[in-house]
């Protein structure tokens, strides 16, 4: 006789499968980097409770199948240390480190591999996930984040509710250039063709420019230096049934404590908006109805965007529907 | 005339010396390479000894100091000209001893090829006091003692760093001023006698090698990017631009700036014609300029074997490795990987 509360265990990061009495557990990796001493205890619970396999999943977390739901207390336990090192460790509140996940419905936050290895990364994209996670997490909204070293968006933050993706402010010394114009060529063939040549000098347009770091990465005599670090938000991209779409730019050229406090702003603006007569509601959607401006009224409070920040004054959204009548 | 100079001294010493020189070195610039939260070793003016990298080799060479990458040679007007003012102080370069080998270099190009001295370069050039920095041990990629120029007779003061005191060996007038702030030691400088990195450059090289199918696999490897020769202390190749002020394109002035022999355009004619549309064949013109062109008008090699090209490769090409596959070929054997 099993007599299970699955909204519990589903909060617990636990899942309803589709084999009676079994359950997956989902193990977060903030940021997408593991110590890999962490192998052994998510091994110890798929080789001792599950079925020996994990499942890779797209937000850079595992996910451990074949677990008798009966298990779950027993399996809490053994993951005390995963919770101590990868959640407490890095400032998230956990009251019951015995008791497995507190929350599930914010996903973990995932993150490209960032400057510890990518000659591209215009930041250490692992620390501003686990910042970001501290920040959200434990909570039951449905929310999705990802961060990115650059305009490659290798996460797919384009696919977030939030994407974070790293910029620099290029700086340019003239004296330094030899005028190759291999950042110009660059530019104009992977970027947005932000650079032109004036007097055998470059001019750098910064409505074009993305603050990618192309040009640096290219420049042989470092006339091109790296400047201040900023950061893109594009939000509100999804999939799921209903309308799919690509994330748009909500904020560009703004800094690290304007990025967290959006986000921090934007769980005060689900709280506030959510249609709690659903099981859950995507903030996505929460947009969709009330409309951009209300949330930007809600997540630019008290954000200070710096003086080279901007705001998105409006968004075409679009993606696609499958059916028109039923939008 | 040996010295030792505690540091805070050694700072008090360079102040001094900054009333009459403009004092450079290579300086530790946090955040500046071209990755992210990566430091960028170059050479800038200094207020302090403080600011000096001791323990890291440039990526870029002093020779941008004297040899300005780019440097306008005169300003003009409808009917006249004017030359830039030059500064009246003199000017002090911190560097290694494969630096100064290098600058001899710069010296046969601007002052004694062809009859006629650069005047640019020798009004700056003559200004030049030496502080050679002792290299403890050879840094990655050189290959100084292969080229002759790990050691060094020819320097105004040499310095090793000691603790937190500078060990120096000042001569002629800075024998005096740098007695003034230290006790007399003996000093007599040690130089780097084994690099890692060897080669051996071939006495005679026939024309066959020009053709030999080596060059192509730079064809494909390189990409034209010139990061080797702007980090060379030895390349000397410069373009002229003239500029029309965008606001009143009566004025302008002449520059002359950098050019690299490896990078698209070097060799464009008229016509749309170029000598050495193949990267490899680049690489040949760079390679052979560097260890027997240069040599057949001189005497001596212009490489001197820093290595900060191997530093500086994308494509983790090795020059070094390069003049030993030319050795190999040369003496009459098929080149090897």
């Amino acid at each position: 006789m099993l007599d299970i509360n699955t909204k519990k265990l589903i909060k617990n990061a636990y899942r309803v499968t589709k084999d009676r009495g079994f359950t997956a557990l989902r193990v977060r990796v903030p940021g997408g980097s593991l110590d890999v001493r962490y192998f052994d205890i998510i091994k110890r619970i798929a080789e001792e409770y599950g079925s020996g396999r994990v499942h890779i999943t797209t937000r850079q977390g595992f996910e451990i199948p074949g677990i008798p739901m009966v298990k779950i207390a027993e399996i809490n336990e053994i993951m005390a240390p995963l919770l101590a090192g990868m959640e407490s460790a890095i400032g998230v509140e956990i009251n019951d480190l015995n008791g497995g996940y507190p929350a599930a419905g914010t996903r973990n936050v995932s993150a490209c591999i960032g400057n510890s290895v990518c000659p591209f990364a215009n930041f250490n994209t692992t620390e501003l996930a686990r910042k970001i996670e501290k920040v959200i997490y434990p909570n039951d909204f449905h929310v999705k984040i990802a961060v990115t070293g650059c305009p490659n968006d290798c996460i797919k933050a384009h696919m977030q509710d939030i994407g974070v993706i790293g910029m620099v402010l290029p700086e340019y010394d003239p004296d330094r250039c030899i005028g190759c114009e291999a950042c110009m060529k660059n530019c104009r063939k992977v970027a947005s063709g932000a650079l032109s040549m004036v007097n055998y000098k470059v001019k750098r347009d910064h409505q074009r420019c993305l603050g990618c770091g192309e040009c640096i990465l290219k420049c042989p005599a470092s006339a091109w230096t790296r400047g201040d670090r900023y950061y893109r938000l594009v939000i509100m991209g999804r999939t799921g049934k209903k309308n799919p779409r690509i994330a748009r730019t909500f904020m560009e050229w703004v800094g690290e404590d304007a990025v967290l406090k959006v986000i921090a702003n934007m769980y005060a603006y689900i709280d506030k908006y959510i249609d709690r007569t659903l099981p859950k509601e995507h903030v996505g959607y929460i947009v969709d109805r009330t409309g951009l401006p209300v949330f930007c009224r809600e997540v630019l409070l008290d954000v200070d965007t710096g003086s080279m920040g901007k705001v998105a004054g409006f968004i075409p959204f679009g993606g696609y529907v499958y059916e028109r009548s039923s939008y | 005339m040996g010295v030792y100079i505690k540091n805070n001294s050694f700072d008090q010493l360079l102040t001094e010396l900054s009333r009459d020189y403009i004092i450079t070195a290579p300086v530790k610039l946090p955040g500046k390479g071209a990755f992210s939260d990566t430091p960028l070793v170059t050479y800038r003016e200094i207020r302090g000894a403080g600011e000096i990298e001791f323990n890291e080799k440039s990526r870029f060479s002093p020779k941008e100091i004297i040899y300005p990458i780019t440097q306008t040679l005169f300003y003009f007007t409808e009917n006249e000209y004017s030359r830039p003012a030059v500064p009246d102080q003199g000017i002090i370069i911190f560097c290694r001893a494969c630096d100064v080998h290098a600058f001899r270099r710069l010296d046969e190009i601007f002052l004694r090829n062809g009859g006629c001295e650069d005047i640019y370069f020798a009004e700056l050039r003559k200004k030049v006091k030496f502080f050679v920095m002792e290299c403890r041990e050879s840094f990655e990629n050189c290959f100084c003692v292969s080229m002759g120029t790990n050691r060094l007779e020819d320097y105004d003061v040499m310095l090793r760093v000691s603790g937190d005191a500078q060990e120096c060996d000042a001569r002629g007038d800075f024998a005096g001023i740098f007695t003034g702030y230290g006790e007399a030691v003996e000093m007599i400088p040690r130089f780097v006698e084994e690099n890692h990195t060897k080669v051996t450059v071939p006495e005679n090289i026939d024309r066959q090698v020009f053709k030999h199918p080596l060059w192509e696999e730079y064809s494909s490897r390189c990409i034209a990017c010139g990061h080797c020769t702007v980090s060379c202390p030895t390349c000397t190749c410069f373009t002229m631009q003239d500029i029309f002020y965008e606001d009143n394109p009566k004025c302008g002035e002449r520059r002359r700036v950098w050019a690299s022999c490896m990078i698209d355009g070097f060799t464009s004619m008229v016509g749309g014609h170029g000598f050495r549309n193949e990267k490899g064949d680049r690489m040949r013109f760079k390679v052979m300029h560097k260890i027997y062109d240069f040599r057949k008008r001189f005497g001596y090699n212009m490489c001197v074997g820093c290595g900060r090209c191997d530093d500086v490769c994308p494509e983790y090409i090795s020059f070094a490795n390069c003049i030993n596959r030319v050795n190999t070929i040369a003496s009459g054997v098929s080149a090897h990987e």
